[in-house]
């Protein structure tokens, strides 16, 4: 039976060094819960280190916790990758950490904390995750759907870090799934301004807690599965999003 | 005004397309690795000068009209990206030098 879901897809820990510290993964699933969001997808910069812990704090919750990560590409462009499982993440993980250079400045860029599902620290991630990888933007939206993941550019309407900023336009052989809109405009302005190809999601960019669920997409689907989500945003099956 | 063969050769660049650069005058340069600001504020007979290797970078070219687009730091586009050039008729040069480099030695050579 289809439902609505409401997904906000792009919120991030404080794994990523320019989130608060204090947005631990428990803090994400408590605020989105009470604001009754049903779908968060963990997407830090370039590493999935604190999905599981979301994932555990959310059992029992009634929030589906979506592993994910948002990777720089080298044109620094920002792509989105959700997965079902962990263990796909962590592999775009690994692709990920063997082609990012540098080590994190805590003091320039801010801590990477590591957290568990009861908000104690396990450490700091030193990789340099505000920096770009050396992969294109084909070869992560490639490695990201391969991998069964839902590939999506982040934010095309921010000044930086966006498919639009950086290359002008969306290449139209690029197989992304959909384009992200910020909460900053809205659905009917961004289909004036783009008249995209794909189809749009808007979501948070959380990177404090309140403002986790601020902005959402609701999807008509069974579950909250990739492929669900993937059938909603292609229209099949009488999934659908609802505006 | 320069030829973009003249100008090649003036600051050894390394022609990596088939376009023919002789007929191609070169009215000045913009240099940006934003696509977005070129296809803004690049003028016809510009040469860009970018670190900018994805394939849309073509596009941006014919779009703007530009005399043709220099890679600099020692990147290369891929192949597929160089066999659409030839394709569309956009000249790519490549050169080790810096952005900020080239740059400089290009302003004055048109000066």
């Amino acid at each position: 039976m289809l439902k609505g879901l409401k997904a906000d897809l792009h919120v991030h820990t404080c794994l990523s060094p320019c989130a608060q510290v204090k947005l631990s993964p428990l803090a994400v699933v408590k605020q989105a819960t009470a604001l009754g969001v049903d779908v968060v997808g963990i997407c830090d910069h370039n590493s999935a280190e604190n999905a599981e812990a979301a994932l555990e704090a959310a059992r029992g919750r009634g929030v589906c916790v979506l592993p994910g990560m948002e990777v720089s590409s080298s044109e620094e462009v920002h792509i989105l990758g959700l997965f079902d499982t962990l263990q796909s993440a962590r592999s775009l993980q690994e692709i990920v950490y063997r082609n990012l250079p540098g080590e994190n400045d805590e003091k320039t860029f801010g801590l990477q904390v590591v957290a568990n599902a009861d908000d104690e620290v396990l450490g700091f991630n030193q990789k340099l995750l505000i920096g770009s990888t050396t992969l294109g933007v084909d070869q992560i939206v490639d490695t990201i759907r391969s991998l069964g993941g839902l590939a999506v550019a982040a934010h095309i309407d921010r000044e930086s870090f966006s498919l639009i900023s950086q290359l002008g336009f969306v290449p139209d052989d690029l197989a992304l799934d959909a384009l992200e809109i910020s909460p900053d405009l809205s659905h009917a302005e961004a289909i004036n301004r783009y008249d995209p190809s794909l189809p749009l999601i808007q979501s948070s960019d959380a990177h404090k807690v309140e403002e986790v669920g601020r902005c959402c997409t609701v999807f008509s689907v069974e579950t909250a599965s990739i492929d669900e989500l993937r059938m909603a945003l292609r229209e099949q099956d009488g999934r659908g999003i609802i505006r | 005004m320069m030829t973009l063969t003249e100008v090649a050769e003036s600051l050894g660049l390394e022609l990596l397309t088939s376009k023919g650069t002789d007929d191609v005058e070169v009215s000045g340069g913009y240099t940006c690795d934003l696509l977005s600001n070129v296809m803004g504020h690049g003028e016809p007979g510009n040469l860009w000068i970018t670190m900018q290797t994805h394939q849309n970078i073509l596009a941006v070219a014919r779009l703007k009209e530009l005399a043709g687009i220099v890679v600099v730091n020692g990147r290369r586009p891929d192949e597929e990206t160089l066999r659409k050039a030839d394709e569309e008729n956009v000249a790519v040069l490549g050169t080790d030098e810096s952005a900020f480099s080239l740059s400089g030695r290009l302003y004055r050579l048109l000066e």
